[in-house]
Parts: C-alpha cells; sequence; structure tokens
C-alpha cells in the first residue's frame, strides 16, 4: 500500500508541475504588462520597463517560471497586484471556507450518493426509476439556480438558514453550521446524483457476474453477498467517480460561494479574474489542483484497498 | 482425453452494424422524449438566431416605469431591474451563449475525433501519450481555467469556451477511442485490410457507424455542460459584460431582485435549464437508439429481480422411468421432477429447459451430457435456483433428502444451499470475488456453514485447502483468485463447495475452461473427494470421456429434454438414443488413437424454435415419419434405461 502511495505521489508531482507551468504560460500570454497595468497609462516607456526589470518579467518565460517555482516549493507563490498582500497569505485565510464547504458537499455527496444507488440496486422499481430520473435532472439544472431557489425557499420564506454569509468555526461552531447547512446541501445534492448512478450500475454489474451466482448457489445470505461481497467490488469505481465528482465540485464551490456570498477561495478567484490579478489567480489554480491531487490519491489508496486487483496492474 | 463436441452457431452477426444505422435515426425519433427534446431544440436555437426579426424589443431598450412586471401581453415573460422585456433579451442573450455552446462542442468535437481515432487506430505512444494526456485534463476543474483564461483574455467569451472545449475533449477522446479500439480488434478478426479494403474505405464502412452513436451521445452531454458552463460565465459576471445580454448575466440580474422581484428567476434560469435538459435527454435518446433498446430498459434490474420465480406445477409427463427408478428414488439424495427453466424474451417466454427428471443416489455420480446449448447448465441452475435474470422455474418437485425445495422461500433454500448441496461452476477465477483473498473467501464459507469461530474456520479452511491438494496452503491462502492458476483457483472454489460438508456437490462444466493436464488431475480429486465423504455427485459436461471416467450414472440432454437416462457403463457400450450414439462416436472414448472423428451434422436447434416431434429429428440418420408428427415419450427399456426415440424396443431388440 505504501508503494501505491508513493507511485501516486510520484504522478502527482509532474501533474502539478503541468498545470502550474500551463497557467504560467498562459499568463505571460496577457496582452499588455503587468507593469504598465500598475502604472497606469501615463507612464513613460522607461519606467514601464524598469518596473518590469524589477519585477523579473523582462526575462524569458522558463526562467520566470523556475524563479516562480523556487518560490512556490518554499511557500511564497509571490505577491497580489492589487492588494498587495502575499498570495500565500489570501490563499491560508480563505481556505477554510472552500474547504469546509467542498469537504462537506463531497461528504453528503458520498452519503446520499451510494445510499440511494445501493437502494436503487437493490429495490429498483419505482427507486430505481426515480434515481434515472433524478440523474439526468440534475445533470441538467444549471445548480447556481437551483441553489437560488433553495435560498428563496429556505432562506428567504422560511427563514430556516441565513441567507448569506460565512461565521468561521473558531468563532462560533454552531453558526459555523448553521451557515454551511444550504450551500453543502444544495452542492452536495447535485454531485449525490453522479455517486448513486456509478453506485447503482457497478451494484448491478457485480449483481450479474459469477462469483455472486457462485455464492448465492453455496448459501450465502442476501445481506452478505450485497453489502460485502458486491459491496466491495462496486467500491472501486465508485471511488474513481468520488474522484471526478469532486473535481466538478470544486468548480461548484464558486457559483455556491459567489450566490451566499462566502469569502472563499472562489470568491478571490473571481474578483481576481476582475482585476486581472494573476500572481493570485496563479496561486489559486495551482491551490486547486492540489485539492484534486489530494482528493485523487485518497480515492486511490482506497480503491487499492477494496480491489488489489487494481494494484498488480 | 476426448474430442469437444460443439456446435457451429447458428447465425452471425454480419448484417447487423449495416442494419442498425439504417434504423438509427428513425427509431431515435420514435422515442417521444427524444423528438420533444429535439423539436424544442430547434425551436430554441432558430428563434435566437432570428431575434432581431421576432424580438418585439430591442435587447437594451428600458422603460423604467414598467420595472419588474409580471407576464402580460405586452412583456411576454415580464420585465427586468430596468424595465426591459425578459423575453426580448432572452433571444438576444441566447446569441451569445449558444454561439459559446457551439465553439465548444466544436473544438471539443475535432479533439476528442482525431485524437480518440488516433489513439485507437495507431496504438503505440500515441495511444499512451493520448490517454497520459486525458488523465491530466480530467483531473483539471474547468472553471478554474475558465476563469484564469478569462482574466487572461479579458473578458474574452470566446477564449473562455474554445478552452472549455479542449477542457472537455478528453471525455469524447476516451469514448472514440474505446469505439476504434473495438472496431480494431474487430476488423484483425475479420481481417479487412487482408481483404483489400484501403484505410479509407475501413473508416467509412466500420469505423465511423461503430463511433457515430457513442460519439454523438458524448457530444451532445459535452453541448449540455458547455452551455451551462457558459452560464456560469455569464452568472458571475464574467465574459459578455452587461448590459448585453447573456442567460448567464440575466440570472445574475435575477439574483440581485431576488426577493423584490422572485419571478425574474424562472424565464433566465428556466431557459438554461431547457437546453441543457433537452440536450442530456437528447444523448440518453441517441444512446439508448444505438442500442437497440427502449429508454429506461435497464430500470428493470435489481437484486429483487435476480431472485427467480418458482412455480410448483402438476407432472406432464407420466412416469415412466417410476418402475426402474425406484429404488434410487426412495433413498434419493436429489430428486427432480419435471423440472422447466423458461427465460423472457421480447415479452414472451422461451423455454430452455422442458420437464427434466433425473435423480441421484447417496455417493453416487451422475453425468449430465450433451451438447452446447442442450440446456444442461440451466437445469442446475434451476435446481439451485440461481438461473440469469428474469427466469422462471417451474416443476413438479425438487427434493433434496425427502424435502421439498419447490415450496421454500429465497431464505428457505439457503438452509441447504453449502451445506446440503455445494457448488462449483465452469469458470474458477471468475467464481471466486476478485476483492478478497483466498484464504478469506474459505474461512468466511466455514464460519457461514459451520458456525464456528474465525480461527477455528481458519484453520478448518487451511485443512480444507489441504484436502484439495494445493500445495503450501498458508502460502496460497493469502492470494488473491487472479493471482492463481486456473486449477488452483478451481481447487478453491471446490474447497469452498465443500466448506459446509454437503451431501451433493454439483459441478458445473468443472475442467472446462482448464488445461487439458490440470482437467484430469481436478476429475481425480473429485472422485477421491466423493470415495472419501460418501457424497453423491452430479457432473455437468460435453465431454463423453469425462463421463465414461467419472460417473455412474449419465443423463443425455438435447434441445432442453432428457433423451436417455441410463448406467454409463451401458451407455458407453450400447447407446439406445441416435444422439447418445452420435456422441460417442464423435468422441474417442473407444476408439483407437490417432482416428478421425466423425462430427454429428447440424446444430441443435435454438430454444423456442424446437419442432413438435423428435427435437433431433433433423439430424438423425434413422429419421422416419412417425418421429416428426408427434412428441415423442421416455420410454423405460430393459437393463434400468430409459430413451426418448420411437426405435427403443427395436434396437433393444437388435440386441437380443
Amino acid at each position: 500500500m505504501i508503494g501505491v502511495i508513493v507511485r501516486r505521489l510520484l504522478l502527482a508531482i509532474p501533474l502539478m508541475l503541468i498545470i502550474s507551468l500551463i497557467v504560467f504560460v498562459l499568463g505571460t500570454l496577457a496582452p499588455g504588462s503587468v507593469a504598465e497595468s500598475m502604472l497606469g497609462s501615463s507612464a513613460t516607456p522607461e519606467a514601464v520597463a524598469e518596473l518590469n526589470r524589477q519585477l523579473g518579467v523582462d526575462r524569458p518565460v522558463l526562467v520566470q517560471y523556475a524563479a516562480w517555482l523556487q518560490g512556490a516549493v518554499t511557500g511564497d507563490l509571490g505577491m497580489s497586484i492589487s492588494g498587495g498582500r502575499p498570495v500565500v497569505e489570501i490563499l491560508a485565510s480563505r481556505m477554510a471556507v472552500t474547504l469546509s464547504l467542498a469537504v462537506g458537499a463531497l461528504l453528503v455527496a458520498l452519503l446520499l450518493g451510494i445510499s440511494i444507488g445501493v437502494l436503487a440496486a437493490v429495490r429498483g422499481g419505482l427507486i430505481g426509476r426515480a434515481v434515472e430520473v433524478l440523474s439526468v435532472l440534475v445533470r441538467g439544472l444549471p445548480n447556481f439556480w437551483l441553489a437560488m431557489i433553495a435560498v428563496l425557499f429556505f432562506g428567504v420564506t422560511l427563514m430556516w438558514v441565513p441567507v448569506s454569509g460565512y461565521v468561521s468555526f473558531g468563532e462560533s461552531p454552531i453558526e459555523w453550521a448553521h451557515a454551511l447547512v444550504l450551500p453543502v446541501a444544495v452542492l452536495g445534492l447535485s454531485e449525490a446524483a453522479l455517486i448513486a448512478i456509478v453506485t447503482r450500475a457497478e451494484m448491478l454489474s457485480a449483481m450479474r457476474s459469477d462469483y455472486v451466482r457462485s455464492v448465492r448457489a453455496n448459501g450465502y445470505p442476501w445481506k452478505r453477498i450485497v453489502f460485502k461481497h458486491i459491496g466491495k467490488n462496486a467500491g472501486g469505481p465508485v471511488m474513481t467517480m468520488t474522484s471526478l465528482v469532486f473535481v466538478g465540485l470544486l468548480g461548484g464551490t464558486i457559483l455556491i460561494e459567489q450566490i451566499f456570498a462566502m469569502p472563499g477561495l472562489g470568491a478571490q478567484m473571481v474578483a481576481s479574474t476582475q482585476t486581472h490579478d494573476l500572481p493570485v489567480i496563479q496561486g489559486l489554480a495551482v491551490f486547486y489542483t492540489a485539492m484534486v491531487v489530494v482528493v485523487f490519491l485518497l480515492t486511490d489508496v482506497v480503491h487499492g484497498i477494496l480491489n488489489p486487483k487494481v494494484v498488480a496492474k | 482425453m476426448s474430442a469437444v463436441v460443439e456446435s457451429v452457431p447458428s447465425r452471425s452477426d454480419a448484417g447487423g452494424t449495416v442494419d442498425r444505422n439504417v434504423s438509427f435515426v428513425r427509431r431515435m425519433l420514435k422515442q417521444p422524449v427524444t423528438a420533444v427534446c429535439s423539436v424544442a431544440l430547434v425551436i430554441i436555437v432558430f428563434s435566437t438566431v432570428l431575434a432581431p426579426v421576432i424580438a418585439p424589443f430591442g435587447p437594451l431598450e428600458q422603460d423604467l416605469l414598467n420595472a419588474h412586471s409580471g407576464p402580460s401581453a405586452q412583456n411576454l415573460l415580464g420585465t427586468d431591474q430596468l424595465g426591459r422585456d425578459i423575453f426580448s433579451r432572452l433571444l438576444y442573450g441566447g446569441q451569445v451563449t449558444l454561439l459559446g455552446v457551439f465553439q465548444s462542442v466544436v473544438v471539443c468535437t475535432v479533439i476528442g475525433m482525431v485524437l480518440g481515432v488516433a489513439a485507437g487506430a495507431l496504438g503505440g505512444w500515441v495511444e499512451v501519450a493520448t490517454m497520459r494526456i486525458c488523465d491530466i485534463l480530467l483531473a483539471v476543474p474547468g472553471l478554474v481555467i475558465l476563469l484564469v483564461v478569462l482574466a487572461i483574455f479579458g473578458q474574452n467569451e470566446s477564449a473562455a469556451m474554445i478552452t472549455f472545449g479542449i477542457i472537455m475533449s478528453p471525455t469524447l477522446i476516451r469514448v472514440v477511442y474505446s469505439a476504434t479500439v473495438a472496431v480494431r480488434e474487430e476488423l484483425y478478426v475479420a481481417g479487412a485490410r487482408v481483404a483489400g479494403l484501403t484505410s479509407r474505405q475501413i473508416m467509412t464502412r466500420h469505423l465511423l457507424p461503430a463511433i457515430a452513436g457513442p460519439a454523438l451521445t458524448q457530444i451532445s452531454i459535452v453541448a449540455a455542460v458547455s452551455c451551462l458552463a457558459g452560464a456560469a460565465i455569464g452568472f458571475l459576471g464574467l465574459g459578455v459584460a452587461p448590459p448585453n445580454p447573456t442567460w448567464g448575466n440575466m440570472v445574475n440580474d435575477a439574483q440581485m431582485a431576488i426577493v423584490l422581484n422572485p419571478w425574474m428567476l424562472v424565464p433566465t434560469g428556466g431557459i438554461i435549464a431547457v437546453v441543457a435538459l433537452s440536450l442530456t435527454l437528447m444523448g440518453n435518446g441517441i444512446r439508448d437508439a444505438y442500442a437497440g433498446r427502449s429508454s429506461g430498459s435497464t430500470s428493470a434490474f435489481n437484486w429483487r429481480a435476480l431472485l427467480a420465480r418458482v412455480t410448483q406445477k402438476e407432472t406432464i409427463e407420466p412416469r415412466e422411468t417410476e418402475t426402474s427408478t425406484e429404488i434410487h428414488r426412495a433413498s434419493a439424495v436429489l430428486e427432480v421432477d419435471s423440472l422447466s427453466v423458461a427465460l423472457p424474451k421480447g415479452g414472451d417466454e422461451v423455454k430452455i429447459v422442458d420437464g427434466v427428471s433425473f435423480s441421484v443416489a447417496p455417493g453416487e455420480s451422475l453425468g449430465i451430457v450433451g451438447e452446447s446449448g442442450c440446456g444442461k447448465s440451466m437445469t442446475i441452475s434451476g435446481v439451485l435456483r440461481v438461473p440469469p435474470l428474469g427466469a422462471h422455474i417451474s416443476a413438479a418437485s425438487i427434493a433434496f433428502n425427502g424435502t421439498e425445495l419447490t415450496s421454500l422461500s429465497e431464505e428457505g433454500m439457503n438452509a441447504y444451499r453449502g451445506t446440503g448441496i455445494g457448488f462449483i461452476s465452469q469458470e474458477p477465477i471468475s467464481s471466486l470475488n476478485p476483492a478478497y483473498t483466498v484464504g478469506h473467501q474459505l474461512t468466511e464459507a466455514v464460519q457461514l456453514h459451520r458456525k464456528v469461530g474465525r480461527a477455528h474456520a481458519r484453520r478448518i479452511a487451511l485443512e480444507l485447502m489441504t484436502r484439495v491438494r494445493l500445495p503450501e496452503p498458508e502460502v496460497v491462502a493469502n492470494k488473491y483468485p487472479h493471482e492463481l492458476s486456473g486449477g488452483m483457483a478451481q481447487r478453491i472454489a471446490i474447497a469452498r463447495a465443500l466448506a459446509g460438508e454437503p451431501k451433493l456437490l454439483i459441478a458445473d462444466e468443472p475442467t472446462t475452461a482448464l488445461d487439458v493436464s490440470v482437467q484430469a488431475e481436478i476429475l481425480d480429486l473429485l472422485s477421491d473427494l466423493r470415495e472419501q465423504s460418501g457424497m453423491a455427485l452430479i457432473l455437468v459436461t460435453h465431454d463423453w470421456g469425462v463421463v465414461a471416467e467419472a460417473c455412474d450414472r449419465a443423463v443425455v440432454m438435447y434441445a432442453g429434454e432428457v433423451v436417455e437416462n441410463a448406467d454409463v457403463r451401458t451407455l458407453v457400450r450400447k447407446p439406445k438414443h441416435p444422439y447418445a450414439q452420435a456422441l460417442l462416436r464423435s468422441s474417442s472414448v473407444g476408439t483407437a488413437p490417432r482416428e478421425l472423428l466423425p462430427v454429428i451434422p447440424g446444430a441443435v436447434p435454438p430454444p423456442g424454435s424446437w419442432p413438435n416431434g423428435c427435437r433431433f429429428a433433423d439430424r438423425c440418420e434413422f429419421v422416419e415419419e412417425r418421429c416428426t408428427s408427434a412428441p415423442i415419450r421416455l420410454v423405460h427399456t430393459a437393463d434400468d434405461t430409459s430413451a426418448r426415440c420411437v426405435r427403443v424396443t427395436p434396437i433393444l431388440q437388435g440386441v437380443k
């Protein structure tokens, strides 16, 4: 198992490098230089060139990237252009919001998705059909729109939960939970459908398998077959889907943070996009990718534990 | 060992692909949901294109006195915060959003088709590199990269949507890739290249039709996701800037007025939902039409459906074997009377097994023999009640040690499965759970059947492994099924079946999937185990040699029914039914080495098209008129034999 983790980590490094390089190269393609936007249109070409030299953006792209990388490894992602704060500081102050949201939603998606999927696979009939309809609906409906309808209903009409905002866990765990309920539920629900579909499909295909027929013929009780034998085999693909769901879910956090006015990484991303604050955007992109890498690693490990054949490959 | 009798497949699927494509579009439009979605999409696309003609107002035309009004004759969908007509703005806004969808889909399609086909057709490093790039792109959060692009290219919506098309391409690449690989392998088998077709001919004739369905399905999903992503950009206030409308920034306007005018949410979010849903549903429709099935057909399957229907029926056929097998019957371990198994087919039921009766005495070894497709394995599935999905089992009686099994519930059956009757299947490795070590699986079986503690069960499991002659049980126990050879896996499967110390072991073609040398070892093992424990054995096989070697009695099956039931020595010396005679001739039992074996001409009639008379008549060299006029009964003869042939008596006279 340790071998698996090491191997996945080794694969994660090139992934991080490639993503950061793409973002970095894209950044240098931006029309106009950083210095121009910092100094304004009245700046003399000499002043712009001077600032460019100071910022180091007159060097070749790869040299710049190497310098950025060197900083990144030591925890320095540069400075925000608009706010003048270190990017790392901005990330640190906002990541708790996004992590609470993303991890909470992932847990909701997993719990709900797997329960519904198992139920549909075992009982079928109406529930099976409901899962199919739900999966199409959730894929087709814009989740930011659903979120707004949820706000309207639970926040404005029923007033069960706050309409927007975020309270940190350290400040008040109860209010923290209260503020998170609706955004986590909306985000989790829309991703639960995908997990439910995969859970159901994988369990159904396992039910047709030879080993299930064999243990049935040898008198194993159905609960043991469904939850132990089929469950462990279906678990692997469900984990793979979970990692993909997490990727989609991160995109979802950007929208949800916007709707619920939560001071997370996504809100920062949108703000920095509007102000063309490239260092912050680069830092954010790398951080999002790092989160994906961690989740891929975790799901891979779980997959490996569930299905040793995958490890053998 | 002996020759294997296998029938020629009765139908080839050669015409399948062409047929599929002709009716593809028609079948798609026959689905009401898909048809409605297609029409809705066409209407929406045309109205946005024709916005300047259709729209009653300009997109920026304000009427501040009429802000936030609901739907009216003048403003079909109401007005927004500046009194602008929402309907008109939706039409103009759709131009931006749908153009974005189009750009994204075109980019994704081009990349997906080119790379997918290249990776699938060329293989080698192209394949490896493409798949690696796909893995990386799949790990990229799309919306994050969209924002990066928007930040760099200054709110350029087209740049963002083109980028999104690139980010979405791995899903399409994978779909096209696997379809291409399937065609490549098919072609390899068919030898199309050898037949002198140019690669372009191969492309148009085989590849495009094969890829079209899965690719179109995926493309419509990409379109739906692009629509949602484009709307998301607008909603975040990025891309085309207000006051110019996009579907996304109109939802943003609606959010600002969520308390004041909640109605705005309905048309603005609604149009996005309608387009994305229609695209998704169309994808499903294409998939179903391509697979040639009705929508939602999988929803019928679940664990409950797997549990077969069992009905007890009256005996149809008079028991002509009664007197002879009475000795058997009194003390039989298993006694099956008129067992039928039917499978669903197009709303109807087709019988696979038709009124099969046999019995097994304690310690006896019974062979069930016949060509593939005669219903041997299905008979066993019927007895153990583990047939394929949707099967209907009926029998006058299935009695195990005097207990009637047909009236038992699934739970009731479990009291006999494993502990009364053990089962091993044809494919040893796939009959074991790939996710657990074999030691774990054996221990589990012992624990379940013998109600002992875990440590004790583990000891018994290791003993069982020794009994089935596995070397180094401790080492093998920690291996997973895929790490074992077929022979070793079959020994584990046998050990698992023995865990409950059954009175009867049913082995369904236990040696078919194994190497010839291993086959003999497994047969020896089964015979020895039977002698040691005194359990009875049912051996399903198409191999006459296995019957001769390992069985006391044999039941010969043809087209779902028993055609002969006899002592093996009698059967091998003087088979009475012409089919049994032909089977014996086509095997090497009793023939000199290197002699050419005759083959039975023709094939077993498939279930559902069995003739009224003798089912072997088409292939029988002795066929006469009375054979085909009415069903043939199983006739009991001397020396404890029964056969389903009108000529049985003449054959007997010949012997005497």
